[in-house]
């Protein structure tokens, strides 16, 4: 009963602050202290977002597009990459710095440079989805492949198994969680890298329209456009935990730590 | 019929010597201890044995085959039961059966008959964070049991258990090795344990670790559910304490 308790006061009390962050926005630009072009209340912004809703939504679905296969192939790359640095300590001397020094290189930065090596496509904004989603997959995987139990590969190895099935068996299960830690984390960057790289350049994306509205100094297309993009995100992440949960069905029964669950002798 | 035999053992880590000349053996059917304090050099013994680790000098038989440093001969539990969480009951205690090349459905087939002999009847498709201590300890043993062929390497594998749990498992143990009819090699730091349930007793002494003491307890099978509530039970329990004291006396006495 307590835990039900606490599960409801946990999703009431996020959503009393955005109540109130709501209430405050809507005074700042009901009361005219703030003037309502500057910024327009909640209200301009959802009947924006209403409005221009065929138009968003094909924008977004580019954006959406690049930021997924972005998404897949950075995951893909950092799978291979994280294995192949398990697999050979040197590659992981060597490759482990200068992936963290490209982590200090802003995605800003490169933007321009892809657009102007790969033209206005989707390649560019692609590209700039896989940077960026790339390295906390593949530091996640690390990192969960070296938390497993040593003597879990003792035993493995006691059986005479290969290289790959230890991998198979013992080393990529123990990984899973670290694993959707970082693809949590990479969708959220997925979606906002895609928009980024439209900034610099194409025809379509959600980043596109909005170098038009502000141009046209629509700001409640601006602010709608924004919350299309969190919302976007959000839902991206939530597919991950959708898939966690799936992946690893265990971990349901891991919580039944009272004892009462529990089958005994 | 002798199943486990090693030759003249002797290891080192980084020059210093952690066993010398371990020479022992195992017959058909038998439940032989290496009883020795902590740090003694058991677990070592055991991963030798099992082909985890080579030793530096000596030699492994299986049935008369040389086995030394060759893993998947001899099944090892470990000290702990390395139960994998995300498996559920049934696939990891077929797990020897996979990775030694069976399709899955295949050894489940063989571990499903093995669940009611092992007190397990229930627990196939539930995950090991829903089972017991007692219930986790058979399901590694079962486990344990499926991977081997005839030898049983346990290292300690009662120890994280209460006492009437483990007074259980032990003559539950006996129990089905006669029924299933394997042979086992334990470790143990526990003089009780070991006067319950061994045929022979090594006793691993001194720094580097050495056998000088090999106790047969004489006290057939189906009488030792209350064989440690006996005198013949309190004499072995002497006899090995004074060979301990005295070994802790003499290796205090050179170091
Ligand atoms: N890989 C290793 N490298 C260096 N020293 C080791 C290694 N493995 C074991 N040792 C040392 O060998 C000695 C014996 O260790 P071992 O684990 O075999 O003892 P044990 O009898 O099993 O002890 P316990 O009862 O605590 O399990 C210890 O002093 C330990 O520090
Ligand atoms: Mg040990």
């Amino acid at each position: 009963m307590r835990k039900r308790s606490e599960n409801i006061r946990d999703k009431l009390l996020p959503a009393g602050a955005f109540a109130l962050i709501l209430l405050i926005w809507w005074a700042l630009s009901a009361s005219g202290i703030i003037p309502g072009f500057m910024l327009p209340s909640p209200w301009d912004m959802i009947s924006a977002l209403f409005r221009d809703f065929p138009n968003l939504m094909t924008h977004a679905w580019v954006s959406i597009q690049e930021a997924v296969y972005g998404l897949l192939i950075g995951v893909l790359l950092a799978f291979g990459l994280a294995c192949a640095m398990d697999r050979f300590g040197m590659l992981e001397k060597a490759v482990l710095p200068l992936l963290v020094v490209t982590q200090t290189i802003p995605t800003i930065a490169i933007a321009p440079l892809l657009v102007l090596w790969m033209g206005f496509g989707m390649a560019p904004k692609i590209t700039l989805v896989v940077i960026t989603t790339f390295f906390p997959v593949a530091v996640g995987l690390l990192d969960g492949f070296k938390s497993v139990d040593p003597d879990a590969v003792a035993l493995l190895r006691s059986m005479n198994a290969t290289r790959w099935q230890i991998f198979r068996h013992v080393k990529i299960p123990a990984s899973l969680p670290f694993f959707f830690s970082g693809l949590r984390v990479s969708a959220s960057y997925a979606v906002v890298g895609a928009v980024i790289s439209e900034w610099l350049g194409g025809f379509e994306g959600l980043g596109v329209y909005m170098t038009r509205v502000r141009k046209a100094y629509a700001f409640d297309k601006m602010f709608a456009v924004i919350l299309l993009i969190v919302i976007v995100s959000l839902l991206l992440m939530k597919l991950v935990n959708v898939i966690k949960t799936a992946a690893m069905p265990w971990l349901k029964y891991r919580k039944e730590t009272d004892g009462t669950q529990r089958k005994t002798v | 019929m002798e199943l486990l035999r090693t030759e003249n053992i002797s290891k080192s880590y980084s020059g210093r010597m952690i066993l010398r000349d371990i020479s022992m053996h195992l017959e058909k059917g038998e439940l032989v201890s290496l009883l020795g304090l902590s740090g003694s050099g058991k677990t070592t013994l055991l991963n030798i044995l099992s082909g985890l680790i080579r030793p530096d000098t000596g030699s492994v038989y299986l049935s008369g085959a040389e086995i030394t440093g060759q893993p998947g001969h001899i099944s090892y539990m470990l000290q702990k039961d390395l139960l994998l969480e995300h498996k559920r009951v049934i696939d990891n205690v077929a797990l020897p059966l996979i990775i030694r090349g069976m399709k899955k459905e295949e050894a489940r087939k063989r571990a499903e008959p093995c669940f009611r002999d092992f007190d397990l009847e229930g627990t196939q498709t539930l995950y090991p964070s829903q089972l017991s201590g007692g219930m986790r300890q058979r399901a590694a043993l079962l486990r344990t049991y499926l991977g081997s062929q005839g030898v049983i390497l346990l290292d300690e594998p009662f120890s994280a258990l209460d006492m009437i749990t483990r007074e259980q498992l032990h003559a539950w143990y006996l129990d089905i090795m006669s029924r299933m009819g394997f042979s086992t090699v334990l470790i143990t730091h526990d003089v009780d344990e070991a006067i319950q349930l061994s045929d022979r007793i090594y006793l691993l002494t001194g720094s580097p670790g050495e056998i000088h003491h090999e106790i047969r307890v004489d006290c057939p099978r189906n009488t030792r559910q209350d064989f440690n509530l006996l005198p013949e039970f309190a004499a072995y329990k002497r006899q090995i304490r004074d060979i301990l004291q005295e070994a802790m006396r003499t290796s205090n006495a050179a170091g």
